[in-house]
């Protein structure tokens, strides 16, 4: 790995002034490196993290056909990865003209990385140089303790998709304390809503009630307002004194409740275990904000390598390289999704939307589809919609807000079904649906997300471990549960219970007519076969797993 | 009805389906499809799609430089009372489609609790698409074989695959042996020489030649200067005062040597009719896969393969490419896989040169159900092989305990019989690696 050459280096800069002149926001230092293959051996199965730390996972060859993309938070393979200064990898025969290209590429992706608010946690400080502090210092207690520390990184790698990123991020941006007073928070946001469940209309009601007394006297209002309110609820008081009493319940994930609370690691001799299952932490919360962006991204870089590029003054004659190389990334395919093509064209479209003025209620409200086709108010707005997206959004929430029928109809969109034609012996793949509710449902869909595994706190008590997956729809992976939990119940020292949804099998089928070269009856019989769920517990104990049906 | 009839009009069922079934054996088109089909947002990066560069994989050899490595880690993982993470025999097809080599790499999985998508069946799923068409409306068309064959659960195959495939079965037999505690083979027969030379420095030659054998030189020398008087007393030579002559000098030559190591043959035998759709061949290719590789290694490369398919006829085919890839249809005949079996060994008089084994593998069918045909052909068979084990890979809706062929050749005492000839061993077709490398033992073990 060697730094890209004076000349090259030149290029970017240039490549940067231009970008920033733009309005793209990116600290102004940055690396560069030159890799061969032989490098990438190295760096990919580290995450393209030089520096991440040993584990002999890495050296083999890692089965990932099931769950590949569910399993890692993060692809092995980008050009540019999120570190201060931002790093990136290069072929060392591009061509000056693909290396400009590339470059915006890679200056749209460090925008984003320093600014999409979804990676807050990782802007305070440089990934590889704490990753490097990390490598040593597991490389020392390697060679004071052996496999064993194999054996924690792995148990608790089996866990770190389950980590508590949107609550690493809450922590991260909470707003600030108010100044109002507590019994008033407390019978607004709990009591009402929790206690007292009332409706809507009720609630504003209240508001108003309590607007109205501090109109009548400012500083009185508030007292005068819970007059009232003792009178109707003689168990306010009580209640409200009790929630003082009590500490709300900070929401840990199942990483960070193990360190804290199992009683294996908080042992002398095990403590050394806690450092090694911190580090693991920390990396997968580096990696998640990238795998819940992908589209955006993707899109943001591919959007901004292309504007960029054809208003670069110094690449002229190379459009037609440039337009195929262009094509070759971002065409939409005809079967299949690809975030370059789907996010640059929801860019596009955001871009239209305000510079049109059509991201407005008013625009929303029109229901004439003339007038809907024909709206423009030249607003000229669509450069800053751009940016707030870009600040302020993820994955689910651009395909949510965005992927419309308007979007859907431009693009010609359309979801792709397959079915089987058993008179010819294929699979026929048709249009199912053009529909904006479909496709976005489709793409939702295929977005990574992880199980969501709560501690059922009372249920822990007594030492066991209890955890609750809730339930989404979709079973677990019934192979994974028992060495997963193995490694939960080694880290916790105790008994380890996972209650979890799974499909009620109907009784054996009746023989299907088995054809060759055809899964007809199978999938027809699983179209007849009506999905039971049921909920079943399992407890791990003493490195047994049993299972059984609630 | 009667449970005779019963089972009767469940055969005439099952054969009638094959019948009609109709299908042909050919050897699927290794073109891609619809390119892109089902590639998730996921499967796209910068580094492929902007720079052409592929994301590497370790080779194979040098994964299997720190084999013994991960294999005393595996060991040791059991000895501290945890699971087994290594597994062997699975085969990746690293590099783009259509360039696919044929590798066998220990393997892991990080296991964590995920999603599971794949209860959902295909046509309910939904993949991304643009461009024309109407709601409805055909617009590709992609052949069943993905689904169907053994090929997707496993080995791609492309340029060079068959050979790939043979430096990599000697390591893939030496990890199972020693994985897996496979046993060893006892030495037998090596007696018979063939006709392989091996070419060493053994013959000696005076005067010239390619390496000077000093110690015989020296005694040669000695004898010469012994004749000529030259050493007045032997209790006290000094070789200073030796005249060497030139015809003294021995030299070492390159020589043919006959090679007796003891060689096998094995033949697979697999049923490709059309019952045979799905995880039962899957099952039946990785497990001999498996068998063929430990044979290798057992027999330091030394091994010959002929591979033979059957369905109600059999027939040899060149190559493992096409044994394992061939699709199946039409009906079964297992007495017809035996029978070429009997005819081949006899015909080229193969059982006076090798250790013969035959391994077979089916899901039980046989439209000869009490193996009136099968029994003496197997008999036969017995009679020059050292060892014949039988495969049975149960479908899973099949009910009852047994199926056809297990029935027949229990009934038929051989089992008891000759114990260390014939083996079989039958399981469920969803059993998992650790099942079938019991199998293995079965099948093999002494």
């Amino acid at each position: 790995m060697e730094l890209i050459n004076q000349h090259t280096k030149k290029i970017m800069e240039g490549c940067k002034q231009r970008a920033a002149d733009a309005g793209l926001r990116f600290e102004k230092e940055t690396l560069e490196y030159l890799v061969t293959n032989r490098d990438l051996l190295e760096l990919t199965p580290k995450l393209m993290i030089p520096t991440l730390y040993d584990y002999w996972v890495h050296e083999v060859e890692v089965l990932k056909e099931k769950g590949r993309y569910e399993l890692y938070p993060n692809n092995p393979y980008e050009t540019v990865i999120n570190t201060r200064p931002a790093i990136s990898y290069y072929n060392d025969n591009n061509p000056d003209w693909m290396n400009v290209m590339i470059f915006y590429h890679v200056l749209a992706h460090i925008d984003f990385f320093q600014n999409n608010l979804y990676f807050r946690h990782t802007w305070d400080y440089d990934f590889t140089g704490q990753a490097l502090s990390d490598k040593r210092m597991i490389a020392q207690l390697r060679s004071e303790k052996g496999r064993w520390v194999d054996y924690v990184i792995e148990f608790a790698r089996s866990i770190d998709n389950l980590v508590g990123f949107h609550a690493e991020l809450g922590r991260l941006s909470r707003a600030p304390e108010t100044s109002r007073s507590r019994m008033l928070d407390y019978y607004f946001d709990r009591f009402l809503q929790t206690v007292r469940m009332v409706k809507t209309g009720e609630y504003i009601k209240e508001i108003e009630r309590y607007n109205a007394c501090r109109r009548e006297s400012p500083e009185l209002g508030e007292q005068a307002f819970f007059a009232e309110v003792f009178r109707k609820y003689p168990e306010f008081d009580s209640l409200y004194k009790k929630s003082l009493e009590t500490k709300p319940a900070s929401r840990q994930d199942l990483m960070q409740f193990i360190l804290q609370h199992s009683e294996f690691l908080n042992k002398e001799r095990n403590r050394w275990m806690k450092p090694v299952v911190e580090v693991v932490r920390k990396t997968t919360l580096f990696f998640q904000p990238q795998i819940r962006t992908k589209i955006m991204n993707e899109g943001w870089a591919s959007y901004w390598h292309e504007q960029l590029f054809l208003k670069d003054d110094r690449i002229c004659g190379h459009e037609v390289d440039f337009s195929r190389t262009h094509a070759g990334v971002t065409a939409m395919p005809r079967v299949g999704l690809n975030p370059y093509a789907l996010g640059m064209r929801m860019f596009q479209y955001i871009a239209d939307q305000g510079d049109t003025g059509r991201h407005t209620p008013e625009f929303r409200k029109l229901t004439d589809a003339w007038e809907r086709e024909h709206y423009d108010r030249h607003t000229g707005g669509g450069r800053n919609l751009l940016f707030k997206v870009r600040e302020n959004l993820n994955d689910f929430l651009f395909v949510n807000t965005f992927v419309d029928q308007d979007f859907v109809n431009r693009f010609r969109l359309f979801v792709a079904g397959r079915r089987l034609n058993p008179a010819k012996g294929v699979w026929e793949i048709y249009v199912k649906s053009r529909s904006a509710e479909d496709y976005r449902a489709m793409l939702l869909d295929g977005l990574y997300h992880p199980p969501c595994i709560e501690i059922d706190q009372p249920k822990t008590g007594n030492g066991n471990l209890c955890l609750v997956h809730r339930f989404e729809g979709k079973p677990l992976v019934r192979e994974f549960i028992a060495n997963t939990l193995l490694g939960i119940e080694y880290l916790w020292g105790k008994p380890v219970q996972l209650e979890t949804s799974e499909i009620v099998r109907a009784g054996p089928a009746p023989g299907p007519a088995v054809l060759p070269g055809m899964q007809m009856s199978l999938s027809e019989e699983r179209k007849q076969r009506e999905m039971k769920w049921q909920r079943v517990r399992y407890t791990m104990q003493d490195r047994k797993l049993t299972r059984e049906v609630l | 009805m009667t449970t005779s009839s019963k089972v009767r009009a469940e055969q005439e069922a099952k054969i009638r389906r094959e019948l009609e079934a109709g299908g042909s054996h050919e050897v699927p088109d290794p073109r891609a499809g619809l390119e892109a089909f089902g590639r998730d947002i996921y499967a796209y990066h910068d580094l492929d799609v902007l720079q052409r560069l592929v994301a590497m994989q370790g080779s194979a050899g040098a994964n299997i430089r720190s084999i013994d490595e991960l294999l005393d880690r595996d060991r040791q993982r059991e000895q501290d009372g945890f699971p087994r993470k290594i597994s062997v025999g699975r085969l990746i097809k690293p590099g783009k489609r259509g360039k696919e080599k044929v590798v066998i790499v220990p393997t892991t999985v990080e296991e964590k609790l995920l999603h599971d998508t794949s209860f959902r069946s295909e046509e309910e799923r939904s993949h991304g698409g643009s461009g024309e068409g109407e709601e409805g409306e055909v617009i590709g068309e992609q052949p069943v074989r993905e689904e169907e064959q053994p090929g997707a659960a496993g080995p791609g195959q492309g340029e060079g695959g068959p050979h790939e495939m043979e430096s990599n079965a000697y390591d893939l037999g030496r990890i199972l042996t020693e994985k897996f505690k496979l046993p060893n083979l006892k030495d037998k027969g090596k007696k018979r020489s063939l006709t392989r030379y091996t070419y060493d420095l053994t013959d000696l030659h005076r005067g010239f030649g390619q390496l000077l054998d000093k110690k015989a030189t020296l005694r040669k020398i000695l004898e010469t200067n012994l004749h000529l008087g030259n050493i007045p007393d032997v209790g006290h030579i000094d070789p200073s005062r030796f005249l060497v002559a030139p015809d003294d000098k021995v030299y070492r030559v390159l020589s043919p040597e006959k090679d007796y190591e003891s060689q096998a043959l094995v033949f697979f035998l697999r049923d490709y009719s059309g019952s045979m759709e799905g995880q039962s061949t899957v099952l039946v290719v990785s497990q001999h896969v498996m068998i063929y590789s430990w044979l290798v290694y057992q027999y330091a490369m030394q091994v010959e393969t002929r591979f033979i398919l059957h369905d109600t006829q059999a027939k040899e085919v060149p190559d493992f490419y096409t044994y394992y890839n061939s699709k199946v249809a039409g009906g079964t005949q297992v007495s017809s896989a035996y029978t070429l079996v009997n005819e081949i060994v006899e015909r080229e008089n193969l059982a006076r040169d090798y250790n013969i084994y035959v391994f077979h593998g089916t899901d039980g069918d046989d439209w000869d159900h009490d193996g009136t045909q099968c029994i003496p052909q197997l008999k036969k068979m017995l009679s020059y092989a050292n060892r014949v084990g039988i495969t049975i890979a149960q479908h899973a809706h099949e009910e009852g305990p047994r199926t056809e062929v297990e029935k027949y050749i229990r009934q038929s005492g051989l089992l008891e019989d000759k114990p260390k000839l014939l083996r079989l061993d039958a399981m469920r077709e969803d059993a998992d690696e650790p099942r079938l490398i019991e199998g293995i033992k079965t099948l093999i073990a002494d």
